[in-house]
């Protein structure tokens, strides 16, 4: 027999039950589908004129380990004007591949073999393989819908141990769209301070935040020192394709990441790079609006689905909502196997996101207005068959 | 501008119940509003956007945008000569603009011939107009903010996290 030649790290690691149902969602013609977790918009044209530009001049070199000094200088003063977070230039900010390198790198450099990482469930997948990757035993806080699907001071009290390093931490949250107010995030940051608790905060849906303004993890007081804060500019400027994110957090932690950093990726793409100074640097305009059509479709798609039984949360941020299909009787798999079979619409699975939740499907709002609408019609009909 | 409207020039299909959703105002309340728009005039119609270059059963047609210059005329300015040039159906639109001439027009007929008599017939010998400059449209790319083209498809995949 042949002796398999794949690590045992990654033999371990679960194979996404989910593939297969992906699988048969790509291999199916004229579907609608709720199911994609990336804007619609096609990345306004400011954006992919300047970058077509700066290939024009031949900006085709590697950059900086660290990033373009053009595109962190942009990147610290957004975060300043923003937030008021100050993060400097040179040695606080590290422009990544996307928040997915970034989460990877913080992970890496933080953890030693047997520390443990918490994660909430449900979450973005990455974050739990990833960390196990790196050599984490991952903590699971298990989320309620009773709850809202919101961490509370007490779960984290209970899952903190000894050996906790980290916490992983997202909001707005993908896949359920809870984002936290300042007053909530100050009690969770209470509880993380007293144990000495690192914060890894993916910020990526932070422009998408509906009710209320967006805290920084950072700006909360004596957070900084504990944080490190990821964003970037996937899904606020409708950038994913070009794979453009950032950490910006205390120096030791920066000057780590970035070492491994320069050694397995050496740099973003200076295209990727010059779009992404003209998307700090550029019009608002764009994002703005995007955010508005966001909102609409949020209140739609809440109103329809609650009427015709799938009960769901508002969203608070993202273009997420996170319904259970206890009404059908179903679970969330069977639900979006027979949804996509008999009327073409596809969604996630609850599970995709953690196994507690089978009970749910993620809905993406990140659809055309005429195409959600339809969509909305086909799960109405499907529901009243039942 | 209300979101009524704004959503209404987006998609002159979407209904009073979906406003209500997207907008959260009372359906009641999105009815009476449109009714009012639709009295004061605000609300003038509800079309479809057609893009003729692919329709294959149509009429030929040709347009031509013209510039017009005007003496404008003692009180009444440039609104009654305008008046006098939009009334007739062949005038599409009719825009009065600053710079080097006044009006603006988008002409339709069927074909050069019925387009160039109505400026030498119609609009040149009129009173008030001092000269005309005719530029046949060729192509249209963009209208109103629409790109006339297919739609592009979704180019994301299908399904992803
Ligand atoms: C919560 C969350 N974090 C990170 C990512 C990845 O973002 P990026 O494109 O910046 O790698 C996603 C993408 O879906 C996400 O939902």
């Amino acid at each position: 027999m042949k002796k398999t030649t794949i690590s045992h790290k990654v033999q371990i690691m679960p194979p996404s039950g989910i593939r297969v149902f992906f699988d048969l969602v790509l291999g199916m013609k004229d579907v609608i589908s709720l199911g994609v977790g990336e804007p619609d918009f096609v990345t306004p044209w400011h954006i992919r004129e300047s970058a077509i530009y700066s290939i024009e001049e031949g900006y085709t070199s590697y950059t900086s380990n660290k990033g373009l000094v053009k595109l962190r200088t942009y990147v610290s003063q957004d975060l300043k004007k923003r937030f008021g977070l100050h993060y400097g230039v040179e040695d606080e900010i590290l422009i990544t591949v996307g928040v997915s390198e970034a989460v990877d790198l913080a992970l890496r450099a933080l953890v030693n073999p047997g520390d443990k990482v918490i994660v909430c469930s449900p979450s973005y997948v990455s974050y739990a393989p990833v960390a196990e990757l790196a050599g984490a035993e991952v903590t699971k806080i298990i989320l309620r819908s009773g709850n809202g699907f919101k961490l509370t001071p007490d779960d984290l009290k209970k899952a903190i141990e000894p050996d906790t390093k980290a916490i992983m931490f997202n909001y707005p949250c993908n896949p359920t769209g809870v984002s936290y107010t300042k007053t909530e995030l100050s009690a969770i940051n209470r509880v993380l301070e007293r144990h000495g608790i690192l914060v890894i905060s993916d910020e990526v849906y932070d422009e998408l935040t509906y009710d209320f303004a967006h805290t920084p993890f950072a700006t909360l007081p004596g957070a900084k020192e504990r944080t490190l804060y990821l964003n970037g500019f996937s899904k606020a400027y409708a950038m994913t394709g070009w794979r453009v994110g950032y950490a910006c957090g205390p120096k030791d932690i920066i000057a780590a990441m970035t070492k491994i950093h320069q050694y397995t990726i050496m740099c973003v793409p200076i295209m990727s790079q010059m779009a992404a100074c003209e998307a700090v640097a550029g019009t608002r305009k764009p994002v703005e609006d995007m955010k508005q059509e966001y909102q609409r479709r949020r209140e739609f798609v809440v109103g329809r689905l609650n009427e015709m039984g799938l009960s769901c949360h508002k969203p608070q941020g993202t273009f997420y909502v996170f319904p259970s299909v206890k009404k059908s009787k179903m679970n969330g798999m069977d639900f979006a196997s027979k949804l996509l079979k008999e009327k073409k619409v596809a969604v996630v699975p609850g599970t995709a996101f953690g196994p507690e939740y089978d009970g749910h499907i993620r809905i993406s709002f990140a659809t055309g207005f005429d195409k959600l609408r339809e969509a909305m019609d086909r799960m109405e009909e499907f529901m009243k068959e039942l | 501008m209300d979101v009524i409207l704004e959503l209404l020039q987006k998609d002159a299909r979407i209904t009073p119940q979906e406003i209500s959703k997207l907008a959260k105002i009372k359906v009641d309340e999105v009815r009476r509003r449109i009714k009012k728009y639709e009295k004061e005039g605000i609300l003038l119609g509800y079309r479809a956007v057609v893009n003729k270059e692919l329709v294959k059963d149509k009429e030929s047609e040709v347009r031509a945008l013209i510039e017009v210059k005007v003496a404008p005329q003692k009180d009444l300015g440039f609104d009654k000569v305008a008046e006098r040039i939009y009334s007739f159906p062949e005038v599409k639109s009719c825009y009065l603009l600053s710079g080097s001439y006044d009006l603006l027009l988008v002409v339709e007929g069927r074909d050069l011939k019925t387009v160039s008599r109505f400026v030498s017939e119609k609009l040149s010998p009129m009173e008030n107009v001092r000269g005309t400059v005719t530029h046949f449209l060729l192509k249209k790319y963009k209208e109103d903010g629409i790109i006339l083209k297919c739609a592009e498809e979704d180019r994301r995949l299908a399904i992803s996290y």
